[in-house]
């Protein structure tokens, strides 16, 4: 069944000229061209003859990869479209090389019954530059008391379950979801984090935060409670899947889970895959987000998790927020980053080029296993596929600016950073989503 | 030539804060005269922006800068467009039309005074931010400390005792502190200890046994919050007083006592130490002036010697 809409765009005719393509699902790996025709790959391979009318795209030097799939996007819509609406963060999507798009259900309303869900589908048909998919909440209203109407909310579209940006509170309640889901066969998502030790936190619990003198959210807050939904998880035999993860104490819990043969998967932001909790010392609140950036030794642990596949993918996290959230004392702002836009270039330079991860598992981990916790067709470049790809620049260097962004909201913690790697071109379902400025 | 904040003391060096407290003790002499008062910042303009209770602090840096000829505009959270939901931005905005040379800002969050600097041409001044930084506090208590046991703290021994975690002053404080070479060893319950506070190169002790080895033991307020249900940072304030409360019946002969202010009699302090005149407590309210003062002089005319003949 549909997972993902999009607004109509003509399916694209292309020629990817001479680029290096990596799609690690298919094995391949080789200078190649590709021919994309209505919509579809139709050939990989050298100097292939190009058909009348279709477009020509010097890819020399350049990569074409799979594209890239988020499964943790806040499009802030309904109710928040002042910050992202489903037409600017997709926007957004296709020029961080994303080809599909999970959207977190903590709206104003809450994505919490169908009528609500039906809505914003609606609104992705007309909408969605590259596909956009729904999670809808656990609880109602986020209030961590009542079960949604899971089943219709299901049938109605929702990818996954999830009360991201708030906890399950209660051991109870998360085995409630958990049963319940068995009925909708759909996942259900947690964000982590044991409330009573989270109280005042306003970054990772440390030497940083003492030196500062800012409450402190240890690490314990996420792994107590990502080991008490494993617990659960493993009780009702029921699959899981961890947002955000942050923290080394935690991937040693998944780490058990997984071997003991849990049905367990888990994201990692690009933000705490490359920063720690020194960069707050700024008390610039772009550097603000929950979980908290954490410690080198976390930073690594996650790293080497990604690379190990204990982590299964990267996702954004992408946390719009208007001016009036951040450009505020640290203490007063709303925790969150975007990151849509700066995912792959962050990625690329920090871990890709420092030979801390190669190139081929940062594809996975951005597409390919994503797409497969999401349940949709994994992306790939191969004849008779349809063509979601992008084709990426390494060699092109960056400044993040704040006026630089398709995103409504310019909240990022990379403001400053120079970046390699820029997406110049993103295939979304077989429609040209995104093509960058010559 | 970019502005001169002072936000935390870490924008310091050694020898700016030595040159402060060199200037803070050239204005004593100027405070003991029957016109307390010297031309040196007329015409200047200096904000006092106070989004938190404070006597202390405001009517110093308020005095400070009359004593300085400066024109002064105090503005209180209370009654002013901070109660009608202005952003702090937009009140930097507004003050900074008067082309003030200073705000000094106190504000219950840390972060604050970078949002201030960002939004106005004039030099921010800390007085207070969240749990993070006191400044200015730091320096009036090195002041004192200098008068008390002359220039040279090189290994002066430095307890503080109390609620580290919530204190902005304890975090100014050990930097200060350490930045003249002195010891510091923090104490207090673990639940008021943050984690991690020992990368600041000072020493933890949960108990007072080892008091009897400082030269100054630096005592900190205690919040009557930290008992609050729910929070339950202390089982009540009759156990903190019993485990960490300062009397003299604690100290050994020669030690010496300081509180940033305001003082809670019997919590943690006894009243014997409170009213005994070896305390330095006075004269930390008394530094404050000649070194808000220092402060005020230095962040118009820079840290250079040249200029301070003209001060007086």
């Amino acid at each position: 069944m549909e997972r993902t809409w999009h607004k109509p765009l003509p399916a694209a005719d292309l020629v990817i000229r001479g680029g290096r393509v990596v799609d690690p699902l298919s094995g391949v790996d080789t200078v190649h061209d590709v021919l994309v025709k209505r919509g579809k790959v139709a050939e990989v391979g050298r100097a292939l003859a190009a058909p009348k009318g279709a477009r020509e795209v010097d890819a020399d030097g350049m990569f074409v990869l799979p594209g890239f799939v988020d499964l943790h996007t806040h499009l802030r819509t309904p109710g928040r479209e002042d910050e992202e609406d489903v037409a600017s963060g997709t926007l957004a999507a296709a020029g961080g090389g994303y080809v599909r798009v999970f959207a977190m259900a903590n709206t104003e309303p809450v994505v919490d019954t169908a009528v609500v869900l039906r809505g914003l589908i609606e609104t992705a048909r007309t909408e969605a530059v590259v596909p956009a998919g729904f999670y809808a909440a656990v609880t109602r209203g986020l209030k961590g008391e009542q079960l949604t109407e899971m089943a219709e909310l299901a049938e109605a579209g929702a990818v996954a379950f999830s009360d991201d940006g708030r906890p399950l509170a209660t051991a109870a309640l998360v085995r409630r979801a958990l049963q319940y889901a068995k009925v909708t066969g759909r996942t259900i998502a947690i964000h982590a984090q044991d409330d009573s030790l989270f109280r005042g936190g306003q970054m990772h619990e440390g030497a940083v935060s003492a030196r500062l003198g800012l409450g402190g959210i240890p690490p314990l807050c996420e792994s107590l409670d990502v080991a008490r939904a494993l617990e659960v998880a493993a009780y009702e035999e029921a699959p899981l899947h961890v947002h955000h993860v942050s923290a080394a104490a935690t991937l040693e819990h998944l780490s058990r889970a997984k071997a003991a043969g849990l049905r367990v998967t888990a994201e990692a932001t690009p933000h705490h895959l490359t920063m720690t909790d020194e960069a707050v010392a700024s008390l610039d609140s772009n550097l603000k987000m929950n979980p908290p950036l954490r410690e080198e030794d976390d930073r690594q642990a996650l790293v080497k998790a990604l690379q190990e596949g204990l982590v299964d993918c990267v996702a954004t996290d992408h946390a719009p927020h208007a001016p009036m959230s951040k450009d505020v004392p640290f203490e007063e702002a709303a925790f969150g980053t975007t990151g849509l836009e700066t995912a792959f270039a962050v990625l690329y330079t920090d871990l890709v080029k420092k030979r801390a991860l190669d190139l081929g598992t940062l594809v996975t981990r951005m597409s390919q296993a994503p797409a497969a916790i999401a349940g949709v067709e994994p992306p790939a470049i191969r004849p008779g596929a349809v063509a979601d790809l992008c084709v990426v620049d390494p060699r092109a260097t960056w400044t993040v600016i704040a006026k630089g962004f398709r995103s409504r909201s310019a909240n990022s913690a990379f403001l400053g950073r120079e970046l390699s790697g820029r997406v110049r071109l993103t295939v979304a379902a077989g429609r040209l989503a995104w093509e960058a400025d010559a | 030539m970019p502005k001169r904040d002072l936000i935390s003391i870490e924008d310091l060096s050694r020898d700016q804060v030595d040159l402060l407290l060199d200037t803070a003790e050239s204005f004593l002499p100027v405070l003991q005269r029957d016109i307390k008062k010297v031309p040196t910042l007329r015409g200047r303009t200096i904000v006092n922006l106070f989004w938190e209770a404070s006597t202390r602090t405001s009517s110093s840096f308020d005095l400070a800068a009359k004593r300085l000829s400066a024109d002064t505009i105090a503005l209180k959270a209370s009654g002013s467009t901070v109660d009608k939901g202005e952003t702090l931005k937009d009140t930097a905005i507004t003050l900074s039309a008067y082309g003030p040379d200073i705000i000094v800002m106190r504000h219950p969050s840390a972060g604050a005074c970078q949002v201030l600097s960002r939004n106005t041409e004039a030099s921010v001044i800390n007085a207070g931010d969240g749990k993070h930084q006191h400044p200015t506090q730091c320096l009036l208590d090195l002041f004192a400390l200098r008068q008390t046991f002359g220039r040279d703290m090189d290994g002066l021994k430095v307890s503080i005792v109390g609620d580290i975690l919530h204190s902005r002053v304890a975090r100014s404080d050990i930097m200060g502190f350490k930045l003249l070479g002195m010891d510091v060893t923090l104490v207090g319950p673990p639940t008021l200890i943050p984690r991690g506070i020992e990368e600041m190169g000072v020493k933890v002790e949960y108990g007072l046994a080892d008091l009897r080895d400082a030269d100054v033991i630096y005592v900190l307020r205690i919040q009557k919050e930290r008992v609050r249900e729910g929070a339950s940072f202390l089982p009540s304030l009759r156990e903190y007083n019993r485990l960490y409360g300062m009397s003299q019946a604690r100290l050994r002969p020669g030690q010496r006592v300081m509180h940033p202010g305001p003082i809670n009699r019997g919590v943690e302090i006894d009243p014997d130490i409170a009213d005994d005149d070896e305390n330095l407590i006075a004269l930390q309210v008394f530094s404050g002036l000649a070194v808000r003062m220092a402060i005020l002089y230095r962040t118009i005319v820079g840290y250079t010697d040249a200029g301070s003949e003209e001060v007086l």
